[in-house]
């Protein structure tokens, strides 16, 4: 049995005039890490309030845990653990009160499940008479993770995770979540971060309602198109401009330290004529080589296509 | 050497018993791209309040344009620009009405703002949607539009608090095209944010740990500095350490 | 159970800890007792008015003594010309003018009729109201010693008598119509703000998921208000008997019995409001308007009902206000009992019920 299924679920807003998700169909296998990316307005979090029953979709049919979002939804509330996207938990109530109250509302305590959570936990317990308005960013989301696995879910939804959160806690996080995975639980989760995505299992880039790419992040940047290079010199915005007006140039952009440059004709090597094209316009320090695409040179070049 | 656009010294916040921002020293010069890295929590929205003429430090000099932080608040925002992760755009007023409304604000006069609207739109690729409700935009022109409209009066400086979160990869390099374009017209960009490529992009960097100012120079000498491969491991190695949370 | 009251216990920690809602629950009925029963009662004391006494006799001069003794009015005799008087009213240094005419006396004794001449100042038409009232019921009760007196054949005296509030006294009929105003506040702003909170914080989406009922989460956002509302309704009976003399004259359990039955309706009122809003804003704006604006206009309360255009009062009969203060009215006023508040209480009950059910079926078990 698949931990999550879709069948053509199609999601609209404001009367049909919105296309939030647009006929998605796709499987996520149990204990599975699975990666909804892509930026605002995607569709990640319309996909997540379907599964975890808190919204009605237009068409098709999806199941979770074997359930029909539709018929058994009270059956998955008490299945699965979420944490929505604005989700802020109590303010003005200390980490141990939140805590407190997400465990009864879903009719456990926190001794009960203290073994799945208290990795997590021993960080934020120092401060667990701390109200949840006075956390930093890092140890919010901590807690927030706390609350959402407190009733030991079978499958934990959590949409956004690390939006607006520093790298050092955001590498933290994904380091909870491989823990999390190895204990069983089947982990759902959706970033805009595109370098969050190799830490998946399995991902789906998505953008504007439809998943543009499905599958492993090893598999996907093998499905890149044609030859990648990366490109540098001592005057960057320069060497930009001017390689988006080589005749040969596909695609130009900025990418780090580098630029990312794919060429028209890519079976012919263009490597030298373009650095005495470059040299002669003056660049120093010039660097050109090969690269293995990344995830995000995977999704430039799928919103192209 | 020209006159640095942003010079601090030994600029300092403290709330009460509590240092937001401890000692801050560095400068900015005309036309660069400067990046103000930092953990949740590090004092960065702190550091920007105070160079906007937005609160009053508690010790320590500055100055913004030339202008003193203590006694020409109003000078210095007359020639900067702001634009933070929540828009300052009016979601209720259609695209042209926006750059009016800020055009006006500044004191623009009537054909200035025509001019200057109309230049806006070209540039932007705006021009059918003009009319439209700033609602019904896509968030990556909108992230646009509320910069172009930061920089309206041509300010020395812009300040950018996390410009490009939530929008996909092509849309946010976009975004950095429009600042490498102002850059090279002699603005000043001070910007923060969370995409360690991001901050590749800018000429130098500054990254905050608890209040103080750990590292700050070009990015590729931070990572000979730090013997690391990526700006992102620069910045891991120096937030690790971060004691302090909000 | 242990849920619920762990979901109450967390709903007082928000009200307690949020001093700003706190001073709102409790300081309200002590700044509304203070407002409306000391500075904007409608009763009027110590007026300034003018007594000219152009017949000096006995009569007249018996009549100008019942009313200097009057704590209503602050009079001075001056024999002041009709111009003079003018320019006094339009000075504004008197609200009203009373004139006996040369021969009052003779006229009264000789033709059985005799007039005095009452000028007020219509310009704010409820005080000239009030004190020509007064002011007749002065006369009226001197006609009454007279006829005692003097046996005068088919004389009509009408008989002024205000029933159950001899004094006149304002605070009578503003503690129920501020008890429903204050409960309305209390049960439907903060329930519909609370709940509108947690879609804003997005705490409902987690309760939505979580196998904790959504009735049970209607009623832990109940119980607290409910609480404080009983409490406020103790402070204001308190109040009002401790600083405004106001007696409560029928059976207080029956008051509190039918407070609580109004709190009811109001915590539905609220509920209704927080599932049609977004924002605490609007919940806000639409407790508002569906409370204070029909409490305070069509309750009764202000503004007697059976002054109002015919619309208006078909309307007000679907304000529970109206019937809550009816029924406290009658309780606390007239002393009645259960017998006597039957009808109102079941129109009320039924409002109640008909409300509930309306926002138990429209509670969203999901997000749309």
């Amino acid at each position: 049995m698949k931990a999550v299924t879709l069948n053509n679920i199609t999601k609209t807003y404001n009367k049909g005039t919105v296309l939030a998700v647009d006929n998605l169909s796709f499987e996520v296998e149990k204990g599975e890490l699975f990666g909804l990316i892509g930026p605002d307005g995607a569709g990640k979090s319309t996909i997540f309030r379907l599964l975890t029953t808190l919204l009605l979709a237009d068409s098709g049919t999806a199941t979770v845990d074997g359930l029909d979002i539709v018929k058994d939804f009270k059956t998955i509330r008490k299945k699965v653990g979420y944490m929505p996207g604005k989700f802020s938990l109590y303010q003005d109530l200390t980490v141990e009160e939140n805590l407190n109250f997400f465990a009864s509302i879903f009719g456990t305590t926190i001794h009960e499940n203290y073994e799945l959570i208290k990795d997590i936990y021993v960080q934020i317990e120092p401060f667990k008479t701390r109200r949840a308005g006075k956390l930093s960013g890092g140890m919010k989301q901590k807690l927030a993770l706390s609350c959402a696995l407190i009733h030991k879910p079978s499958v934990l939804f959590l949409d956004e995770p690390t939006t607006g959160v520093d790298t050092v806690s955001r590498k933290e996080f994904w380091q909870m979540l491989k823990r999390l995975k190895e204990q069983g639980i089947t982990i759902l989760v959706s970033t805009p971060y595109m370098d969050e995505a190799n830490l998946c299992d399995r991902i789906a880039l998505m953008q504007s309602g439809k998943i543009l790419s499905i599958d492993t992040p090893a598999n996907i940047t093998k499905a890149y198109d044609g030859k990648l290079y990366a490109i540098r010199s001592s005057s960057m915005h320069k060497l930009l401009i001017e390689l988006r007006n080589y005749e040969f140039t596909e695609s130009c952009f900025a990418f780090g330290e580098y630029l990312h440059i794919t060429f028209k004709k890519d079976h012919i090597d263009h490597t030298n004529a373009l650095l005495s094209y470059l040299k002669h316009n003056g660049h120093t320090n010039l660097e050109l080589k090969t690269i293995e695409p990344s995830i995000e040179d995977c999704f430039i070049q799928l919103l192209k296509q | 050497m020209q006159q640095p656009v942003i010079k601090t010294e030994l600029l300092t916040k403290r709330f009460g018993s509590f240092t937001a921002a401890d000692e801050l020293t560095f400068e900015v010069y005309p036309g660069e791209i400067f990046g103000f890295l930092g953990a949740n929590g590090a004092g960065k929205t702190t550091a920007m309040r105070m160079l906007c003429g937005l609160s009053l430090p508690s010790s320590g000099k500055a100055t913004i344009a030339g202008f003193d932080i203590y006694k020409q608040t109003e000078k210095i925002k007359q020639n900067i620009g702001y634009m933070s992760q929540k828009f300052s755009l009016y979601e209720d007023l259609t695209v042209i009405e926006n750059i009016r409304f800020y055009a006006g604000i500044y004191g623009l006069s009537d054909k200035e703002i025509k001019a200057k609207s109309n230049n806006l739109l070209d540039q932007l690729g705006l021009q059918n949607e003009a009319k439209k409700l700033v609602s019904e935009l896509p968030l990556g022109w909108k992230q646009k539009l509320s910069f172009s409209v930061a920089v309206i009066h041509q300010p020395k400086i812009v300040f950018l608090d996390e410009p490009t979160g939530g929008v996909d990869p092509v849309t946010r390099r976009q975004f950095w095209d429009l600042i490498y374009d102002a850059s090279d017209k002699g603005l000043t960009v001070f910007v923060t944010t969370h995409y360690m490529d991001e901050a590749e992009y800018c000429n130098r960097i500054s990254i905050m740990v608890d209040g103080r100012i750990e590292a700050l120079d070009t990015p590729s000498n931070l990572k000979k500095q730090f013997s690391a491969n990526s700006m992102d491991d620069v910045f891991y190695q120096l937030a690790r350490g971060a004691k302090r949370n909000e | 159970m242990k849920q619920l009251f762990i979901f109450v216990r967390k709903e007082f920690y928000h009200v307690f800890r949020d001093r700003k809602t706190l001073l709102m629950l409790f300081g309200l009925p002590i700044a509304q007792i203070v407002l409306f029963g000391f500075a904007l009662t409608t009763e009027i004391k110590n007026a300034k008015i003018v007594v000219a006494d152009y017949s000096k006799d006995i009569v007249s001069k018996q009549i100008i003594d019942k009313i200097d003794a009057s704590r209503y009015f602050d009079i001075e005799k001056s024999l002041m010309s009709h111009d003079q008087i003018e320019a006094a009213f339009k000075e504004g240094k008197i609200k009203m003018a009373v004139i006996f005419p040369e021969n009052f006396n003779k006229n009264l004794l000789h033709t059985n009729k005799a007039q005095i001449q009452v000028i007020a100042d219509a310009s704010d038409l409820n005080t000239a109201v009030t004190l020509t009232n007064y002011i007749s019921s002065i006369i009226g009760d001197y006609q009454q010693q007279m006829v005692k007196n003097v046996v005068l054949p088919y004389r009509i005296v009408p008989e002024i008598r205000m029933l159950y509030n001899p004094q006149l006294k304002g605070e009578h009929t503003f503690i129920p119509g501020m008890m429903a105003m204050i409960m309305m506040l209390v049960c439907v702003m903060m329930t519909a703000i609370s709940i509108v909170k947690e879609k804003e914080l997005g705490t409902m989406e987690i309760l939505l998921v979580s196998p904790f009922k959504p009735l049970m989460v209607i009623l832990s956002k109940f119980v607290p208000y409910l609480i404080i509302s009983l409490v406020n309704v103790t402070s204001i009976l308190l109040l009002s008997w401790i600083f405004l003399h106001l007696p409560i004259k029928g059976s207080i359990l029956l008051l509190y019995a039918v407070s609580l039955l109004f709190i009811i309706t109001s915590l539905a009122i609220g509920l209704l409001i927080s599932i049609v809003s977004q924002s605490q804003q609007s919940a806000m704006f639409g407790s508002l308007m569906a409370t204070m604006l029909p409490t305070l206009l069509l309750s009764g309360f202000m503004f007697p009902i059976e002054n109002m255009p015919l619309p208006l009062q078909i309307i007000s009969n679907v304000v529970p206000s109206k019937w809550f203060y009816i029924i406290v009215k009658d309780i606390m006023i007239k002393g009645s009992g259960f017998g006597a508040i039957w009808k109102e209480t079941l129109i009320l009950v039924g409002m109640t019920v008909f409300l509930l059910i309306i926002s138990l079926k429209k509670f969203k078990i999901r997000l749309e």
